[in-house]
């Protein structure tokens, strides 16, 4: 008689139902994976060359767009941009992840929230591999400046990356259950990723601003742009992981400053709560909307 | 099976499926509202209505260890509706399903195949969807690659592989495990009559060892062989419950009535047609006639 195995196990319908599947969550990313290098050297270089050439064409335009040049721009723009992806594709894939996989979710019963985690898993994947990338613009640069610009220092980049893991997972399990019954959420998401880009201090300085909002007050008006730093710093939970991701890349490059002395721990703070907090909205809605998935799928 | 935890309700426990007066609910108007603009839209124009469409209604269905059921109806009476509630993939809107064991099914084989794999690859993705862990499927890969017969192509994408080779790896995974219960559809279009023979009997083999059956078909001379009990749905609605042998029948009389009526539906038809050509013809004659 085969055994019913009793032993403590999460509620159906839970996120951590998932570690019941760990296996396939093994499975599926290692699919993603294999797919997408199998069979061609290339696919790896492609995912290194990338976002080299955007940032190349990206720091020419921007340095001769603003007159405030940051030191290390073209590093500073890489880091910024890397984090941005990593969540903006994480989250681009996870929102199709359920109507993808209709027939599967339609035949045998699995976790449902497997589907959004393992294409979010693998993303991050892709992104260790691409850190590639970052690694040869910072030896470029250690050659330049002629100093060594890695150090123990950069491994803290586990520590933003983890944090906007769990904001994807999140985001992308919401978005995701929402597809299921609006199918241009697709759309919608699209043209708020490129506000999101804007807002997200990618190819600018924040600093900007402030100097912005001087020349308001100075000028006798309201320092509206001072309201918009604002919100970029603390509302925009994407632009606090770039922006510990950057304590731990781009801050150690410059010279004048000992780079602990900018780390500013609320930064760390403010990101765990966004994560968390968009966490459970995430797997909230869900889980509430699941049962209702194969009717509309 | 002694679980020292269980309320010693004897009754409950005797049942390995328990399908207790569960009704199945689709809203038909809502089903094809799938984005934000069309809602909106439907919303300002007050049509955002619910039309209910009961897939199933107040079924019951009580299964014990080492039986074997058939399910039978017409196209529609909600026979695949009652197989997904039963592995959970369908939460019924009323009612509660008890199922105390383990599930293999037998439908829709290598749901979870992606072509572009090998088919090395596609065992373990297979075997994870349906629920093994990879230990498990180690311990059984030469097994599986055995009864599929697919020793060569193990490292050739399945996109290149037959239908039917593609069905048999898909078998050959489902049915590697012993499970308590086990789904079948009648429509087991598993490659050439060799392989359907194999599959047969490594299905009957299953079923020596007291595993549950669950049978979907239309064919009562199978339902006869391999079944002891049936379960009839019609619209949703339980017609009748009991041994095979009887509802065979009935159902049986009950199809060739129907084909009977439809044949003489037909026959009614055509000869009314038949007299509308002769007048037709008739009256072609007429003014042919006419013009001279």
């Amino acid at each position: 008689m085969s055994s019913t195995s009793k032993s403590i196990s999460p509620k159906e319908g839970s996120f951590w139902e998932v570690f019941k599947f760990k296996d396939l969550l093994y499975q599926l990313v290692s699919r993603d994976i294999k797919l997408k290098y199998r069979r061609s050297f290339l696919g790896y270089v492609w995912s290194v060359l990338n976002p080299l050439l955007i940032m190349t064409i990206m720091a020419i335009v921007f340095s001769f767009l603003f007159q405030r040049n940051l030191p290390l721009f073209a590093l500073y723009l890489l880091a910024g941009r890397t984090v941005f992806e990593f969540v903006n594709g994480a989250v681009g894939k996870a929102l199709y992840a359920i109507t993808d996989n209709a027939t599967l979710l339609k035949k045998t019963y699995v976790s449902k929230f497997m589907f959004p985690l393992s294409k979010i898993t693998s993303t991050l994947v892709d992104f260790v591999f691409n850190l590639g990338a970052l690694v040869i613009v910072m030896l470029v640069f250690s050659f330049v400046e002629g100093r060594c610009l890695f150090s123990f220092w950069n491994l803290g980049i586990v520590i933003p990356i983890l944090q906007a893991y769990i904001f994807a997972l999140g985001l992308g399990f919401f978005l995701a259950q929402l597809h299921v019954f609006f199918r241009d959420i697709g759309y919608i998401y699209n043209a708020f990723v490129t506000m999101w880009l804007y807002c997200s201090a990618i190819f600018y300085d924040i600093g900007m601003f402030y100097e912005k909002a001087e020349q308001q007050i100075n000028a006798g008006g309201t320092p509206y742009a001072k309201y918009m730093a604002f919100i970029i710093e603390n509302l925009n939970p994407l632009y606090i992981y770039i922006k510990q991701f950057r304590y731990f890349v781009w801050v150690p490059g410059i010279e004048s400053v000992p780079y602990w002395s900018v780390v500013n721990v609320w930064d760390f703070v403010l990101g765990a709560i966004y994560a968390v907090l968009m966490f459970i909205v995430g797997t909230y809605f869900f889980k509430r909307s699941q049962d209702k998935f194969i009717l509309y799928i | 099976m002694d679980n020292i935890f269980s309320v010693p309700d004897l009754d409950e426990n005797e049942y390995i499926i328990d399908v207790n007066n569960v009704t199945v609910r689709f809203n038909k108007s809502t089903e094809n509202i799938n984005d934000l603009k069309e809602y909106f839209v439907k919303l300002i124009k007050h049509e955002l209505m619910f039309q209910e469409f009961l897939a199933l209604q107040d079924v019951n269905l009580k299964i014990k260890k080492g039986e074997a059921w058939a399910i039978i109806g017409t196209n529609g009476s909600g026979k695949s509706t009652l197989l997904k509630v039963i592995s959970k993939i369908l939460k019924p809107y009323k009612g509660s399903v008890k199922v105390n064991g383990t599930v293999a099914s037998l439908i829709e084989l290598g749901a979870g195949i992606d072509p572009k794999l090998t088919a090395r690859e596609n065992i373990y993705l297979n075997g994870c969807i349906l629920g093994y862990n990879k230990k498990f499927i180690d311990s059984k890969f030469d097994e599986i690659v055995e009864f599929s017969e697919l020793e060569d192509f193990l490292d050739s994408p399945v996109q290149n592989f037959s239908s039917g080779m593609t069905s048999r790896l898909g078998f050959s995974v489902a049915t590697v495990v012993q499970p308590d219960i086990l789904i079948v559809d009648e429509v087991l279009s598993v490659g050439d009559v060799l392989f359907r023979k194999k599959c047969m009997n490594k299905m009957n083999e299953m079923l020596s060892v007291g595993t549950t059956l669950l049978f979907v078909s239309h064919n009562m001379q199978q339902v006869r062989e391999m079944c002891n009990k049936a379960i009839w749905l019609n619209h949703g609605k339980v017609l009748r419950v009991g041994d095979a042998e009887g509802i065979c029948n009935e159902y049986e009389t009950k199809i060739a009535a129907i084909k009977e009526e439809e044949r003489a539906r037909r026959a009614e038809q055509e000869r009314l047609l038949n007299e509308q050509a002769e007048m037709i013809k008739q009256k072609r004659k007429l003014s042919a006639t006419d013009k001279k």
